[in-house]
C-alpha cells in the first residue's frame, strides 16, 4: 500500500535533514572563496527549503499537494537563477581573470 | 514493522546520510571539481527523498532539472574558469569561519527546537499517493495558472539574460575599459567590431 507508507518515518526527520542541509549552505554561502561554490551553497539551500516543502505537503496537506506545486515554482526559479549567476561570474571572470570572492570589490567605495 | 516500513527507513536513512554528507563534502572539498559531482549526487538523493514522499512527478522534474541542467551548467562554468590560483590570505577568515560556523550552529539548534517542540497537526489528511501528478497538473492550470505564466516568462528573462551577459561584449580599439583590456584583446573573436569597419 503506497499511501500509506510514510508514517514509520516522522516528519521531523525529514525537517532536520533539510536543517542541516541548509545550515551546511549558509556556512559555505559565507565562507567559500571560489564564486562557483557560493553558487553551489546557494542550490544546497534551496534544496533544503525545497524538502522541507515536500515533507509538509506529504504529512499535513495529502489531500491537496500544495507543497509540491511550490517545489515545482522553487526548481523553476532555482534553474533561472543558477543561468544567470553563471553568466554574470563569466563575465566577472572575462574583466577580473580571478573567481576569488575577496576580490570582487568593484561597488566598494 | 513490516517490510514496506522497514525498507522505507533503511532507505530513508541511507539518503538522508548522503544529503548531509555530501552537503558538507560540497562545501569542504579542495578540489572544486569533486564539490560538482558531489552536488549531483546530492540532487540524486534529494529526488530519492521526494520519491520516499509518494511525489514521482517532483523527483522526476528534480533529477531532469537539477542534474540535467543546473549541475552540467555548474560544470560547464567550472570548466571555463578552471584556472590553479593562489588565493592571497585575506586578514581574520579564520575569525570569520569560525563565527560563522556558531552562527549556523545556532540556527540549526534553533530550526531543530522549533522543529520538536512545535506541535503538528499530524496525522494530516491522507496522502493522495500517486494521483500526485494529476494533481499538480490540476493546480497549475486552475489556481494556480497565473505564477505558472510568470514561471514561463521568467524563464525567458533568464535565458536572454543569461545570454547577454555571458556573449563576448563588443569592444573597441580605442577605448580603455578594464584594466586587463588586453585579455580582452587576446581572445578576440569576429564578433569585436572593429571601429574602422563602422
Amino acid at each position: 500500500m503506497i499511501a500509506s507508507i510514510s508514517i514509520n518515518v516522522p516528519l521531523q526527520a525529514y525537517l532536520i535533514v533539510a536543517a542541516l542541509l541548509f545550515c551546511t549552505g549558509v556556512w559555505g554561502l559565507i565562507n567559500s572563496r571560489n564564486a562557483v561554490r557560493v553558487l553551489m551553497s546557494i542550490e544546497l539551500m534551496l534544496n533544503a527549503v525545497n524538502i522541507n516543502l515536500m515533507a509538509f505537503s506529504s504529512y499535513l496537506d495529502g489531500e491537496l499537494i500544495r507543497g509540491q506545486v511550490f517545489t515545482v515554482f522553487v526548481i523553476t526559479v532555482a534553474a533561472a537563477e543558477a543561468a544567470v549567476g553563471l553568466a554574470i561570474l563569466l563575465s566577472l571572470y572575462r574583466n577580473r581573470v580571478t573567481v576569488d570572492m575577496e576580490s570582487f570589490n568593484l561597488l566598494k567605495w | 514493522m513490516n517490510i514496506s516500513n522497514s525498507t522505507e527507513l533503511i532507505c530513508f536513512i541511507i539518503l538522508s546520510t548522503i544529503v548531509v554528507c555530501g552537503g558538507i563534502g560540497v562545501v569542504l572539498l579542495e578540489n572544486i571539481v569533486y564539490s560538482a559531482f558531489l552536488l549531483g549526487g546530492v540532487f540524486m538523493s534529494v529526488a530519492g527523498l521526494y520519491l520516499l514522499l509518494n511525489a514521482s512527478f517532483v523527483a522526476a522534474a528534480q533529477v531532469l532539472v537539477y542534474v540535467g541542467a543546473v549541475n552540467v551548467l555548474i560544470l560547464f562554468a567550472i570548466m571555463l574558469v578552471n584556472k590553479k590560483e593562489e588565493m592571497n590570505e585575506v586578514k581574520g577568515l579564520k575569525l570569520r569561519k569560525f563565527l560563522s560556523g556558531f552562527v549556523c550552529i545556532g540556527l540549526l539548534i534553533l530550526i531543530i527546537r522549533v522543529n520538536i517542540t512545535t506541535a503538528w497537526p499530524l496525522p494530516g489528511p491522507k496522502s493522495i499517493g500517486e494521483e500526485s501528478t494529476i494533481r499538480i497538473g490540476e493546480h497549475l492550470f486552475t489556481d494556480y495558472l497565473l505564477p505558472f505564466e510568470l514561471a514561463s516568462v521568467l524563464l525567458l528573462m533568464a535565458m536572454i539574460g543569461a545570454i547577454v551577459l555571458a556573449r563576448r561584449d563588443v569592444y573597441f580599439e580605442n577605448e580603455n575599459i578594464s584594466p586587463s583590456n588586453n585579455i580582452i584583446k587576446q581572445s578576440k573573436t569576429p564578433l569585436i567590431a572593429d571601429k574602422s569597419s563602422n
